[in-house]
């Protein structure tokens, strides 16, 4: 696993780089007016895809989870990873220990719960399974790959 | 049938570790219930009125005689000696222990089964023709397309906590015996111009708000498929409501934007989607489909039976219909008998079925949406010895498809969301409709009940539908007419004021009454009811 040192108390990076200092503006803010940010705070209903034309700016992109139910943010990040985005993508707030590998496998690489996350348990369940079915915004090779080369 | 290989196998067991942790950090009081319940909901646990609800996966319906067994085995051990048959094709245990729960999946995980994703809002068990690979009339086993996708949907990164659950059926054959417009996304494989594929319909679903699903793709190949699907399911997850628990299935979502918006979001979604490479190679559908070749039928097998017991040859007519093999048919267990429980079986009963489906049936059972069992492959040979064995375990009732061939949802006697029962009212019904004669000359009637709005008895689709709500304190019961789950879709019409539970069992004898009075020679009670209209059967039920 990679580093877990984060610079705030329950921040989680998989990272090696620095953390990016600057803090995150709305997706409004950056649309409207601070276009030369380099860290954007998206909320669960925002579009990611607003994002698409300046990937390239970007160092940090904070996804919202409101509630742990609220699965919109998994959408958001593969959108992101998708398009290419190569700067760091945290998941922030209601974000729970059991929902982590998930997250990791749908692109996000920093994570800022805003309980703490038992880092024993965590690193159980990350490395849980061996290998997944499907193809996702991860490094994983899926299964059907495995199978066929 | 599919057989798991390394990979499967490391999968379910992880699980059952991942479970067995969870588990006990709930018990250590290191998780609260409401951080614990998406996490076992996901698992099928559910905590009813009485215990813990264990929802087992049976994906597409089909079983092998060890995992039936199997079935039998937890429901000694572990349960009061019974499961429940789902209209999902899945098997409920009503008496589990949380702290048990992990040994049973362990215990399940040895036969190749589960209980991932059967309850939460993912993608659930993906459900299939119960007479696949034996039925005359389908253009292809959908079973190997139904395990591609129970793959691709197992611990899907993306899609495991969307606005609501979400129910996939896949079929291949004119007649719809898995209620395919009824649910989310419903798969009809096809040919076309000589090549196979899918047609997609979207937005179907029961519960408070019934809907049939939009055709919203005609054609999607093999290779494209499960990209296709994603794209549906991002637009889902993204623009599905999570503002009202009950607006949140994508039936909602589709009924607000319409079914033209939503195609052309999924078709943008699609043509980024496609070009990612999450779609295995045709190799892998074609790895599936082996496991999924026909058995080894005997040829030359004659096709006359004797006739000369009678109650065989009710049930024959009954429970028995064709099979694409000459020799060869396919048997209907009915779960339905006079005063028992709609989909119930006891341990004993469990083990007699797999016994039948070993020795009878190349090693194959199915589990129907309507709460009954299949023994696919039976040489005709063999219909004697199959029904006599049936017989004398109980299981040999010859009400397929006829009135008392009620679906039921478990209802107030087990479940925490119900209004009203189930169970005993499917017994006054059927013992009401007993006589077997009039059953049969009643013919074709599809009744089913629901304890609740959220139609888990599958009361919209009903020829005779159902709902038990609460009135003022006391259980009351709508009538409702019309409705049908197979490939002539509709849904059922509340007839008016609702009835106590004797009053509903004599207004639908009024229904049937009227029904024996205006029917034509050859018609159903549906067929009856869509000639006749509405206004005829209020009147024999109002007056």
């Amino acid at each position: 696993m990679a580093d877990l040192a984060g610079d705030t108390d329950n921040l989680l990076r998989f990272r090696d780089d620095e953390a990016h200092d600057e803090p995150a503006i709305t997706l409004d803010s950056f649309l409207n007016g601070q276009t030369n940010a380099g860290a954007v705070r998206l909320e669960a209903g925002d579009d990611a895809r607003a994002l698409l034309p300046s990937l390239e700016q970007l160092a940090l992109v904070e996804v919202s989870f409101p509630s742990f139910r609220d699965g919109r943010g998994y959408s958001a990040a593969r959108i992101l990873r998708e398009a290419g985005y190569a700067g760091e993508l945290r998941a922030a707030g209601d974000v729970l220990v059991d929902q982590i590998p998930h997250m990791r496998r749908c692109g996000f690489d920093s994570f800022a719960p805003e309980a703490p996350v038992d880092s024993e348990t965590l690193k159980r369940s990350l490395d849980r399974y061996d290998h997944h079915y499907q193809r996702a915004a991860d490094a994983a090779t899926p299964i059907w790959k495995l199978r066929h080369g | 049938m599919y057989q798991y290989d390394q990979y499967d196998q490391s999968m379910v067991d992880a699980r059952v570790e991942e479970f067995r942790d969870q588990v006990k950090r709930r018990l250590a009081g290191q998780m609260t219930e409401d951080q614990f319940k998406p996490l076992r909901l996901m698992n099928g646990l559910y905590l009813q009125l009485h215990a813990y609800m264990l929802r087992v996966a049976v994906p597409y319906g089909t079983l092998s005689s060890r995992q039936m067994r199997m079935l039998g085995h937890i429901a000694r051990k572990y349960d009061r000696g019974y499961g429940h048959f789902t209209t999902r094709q899945n098997l409920q245990f009503n008496w589990i222990k949380l702290e048990d729960a992990p040994d049973i999946l362990a215990e399940l995980a040895t036969v190749e089964m589960h209980a991932i994703q059967t309850s939460g809002n993912c993608i659930r068990n993906i459900s299939s023709d119960q007479f696949a690979g034996a039925a005359a009339d389908e253009v292809t086993d959908p079973r190997p397309w139904a395990e591609l996708l129970r793959q691709w949907s197992t611990f899907h990164p993306e899609f495991t906590y969307l606005p609501r659950k979400f129910k996939i059926a896949v079929i291949a054959a004119a007649e719809d015996r898995a209620a395919m417009r009824l649910h989310d996304i419903g798969i009809e494989l096809l040919r076309k111009d000589g090549v196979l594929g899918a047609k997609i319909f979207v937005g179907g679903g029961m519960g408070r708000t019934p809907m049939i699903s939009h055709e919203i793709r005609d054609f999607v190949t093999a290779d494209e498929l499960l990209s296709y699907l994603e794209a549906c399911l991002r637009v889902y997850n993204r623009y599905g409501r999570r503002d009202n628990i009950y607006k949140a299935r994508i039936k909602i979502l589709l009924h607000e934007l319409g079914p033209d918006e939503y195609r052309r979001q999924v078709e943008e979604e699609f043509a980024k989607v496609k070009t990612l490479g999450i779609d295995p190679p045709v190799a892998e559908l074609e790895r599936i489909s082996a496991f999924f070749a026909p058995p080894a039928f005997e040829t030359g097998l004659s096709d006359v039976v004797d006739r000369s017991d009678p109650d065989f040859a009710v049930w024959l007519d009954q429970n028995v219909k064709p099979h694409k093999q000459p020799g060869y048919a396919i048997v209907n267990i009915s779960l339905k008998p006079v005063g028992g429980i709609p989909g119930d079986a006891s341990a004993d009963q469990i083990d007699v079925m797999a016994d039948l489906g070993e020795r009878y049936s190349f090693d194959e059972l199915r589990v129907t949406h309507a709460q009954n069992i299949v023994l696919p492959h039976v040489r005709k040979a063999d219909l004697y010895a199959v029904w006599q064995t049936l017989t004398e375990a109980g299981l040999a009732e010859a009400n397929l498809d006829l009135i008392s061939d009620i679906i039921a949802c478990p209802g107030l006697d087990y479940c925490s969301l119900a209004n009203a029962r189930s169970i005993p009212l499917a017994q006054k019904i059927a013992e009401r409709f007993k006589d077997l004669d009039r059953q049969r000359d009643l013919g074709e009637l599809k009744l089913k009940i629901s304890g609740c709005i959220n139609a888990c008895g599958h009361h919209h689709a009903g020829h005779i539908g159902i709902l038990g709500v609460d009135k003022k304190g006391k259980e009351n019961y709508q009538l409702s007419l019309g409705g049908s789950g197979a490939e002539d879709v509709s849904l059922a019409k509340i007839t008016g004021p609702g009835f106590d539970e004797d009053g509903v069992v004599d207004a639908i004898e009024r229904v049937t009454d009227r029904f024996v009075q205006v029917r034509e020679p050859g018609e159903r009670f549906l067929d009856t009811y869509r000639r006749v209209g509405f206004e005829t059967f209020k009147e024999a039920i109002y007056g």
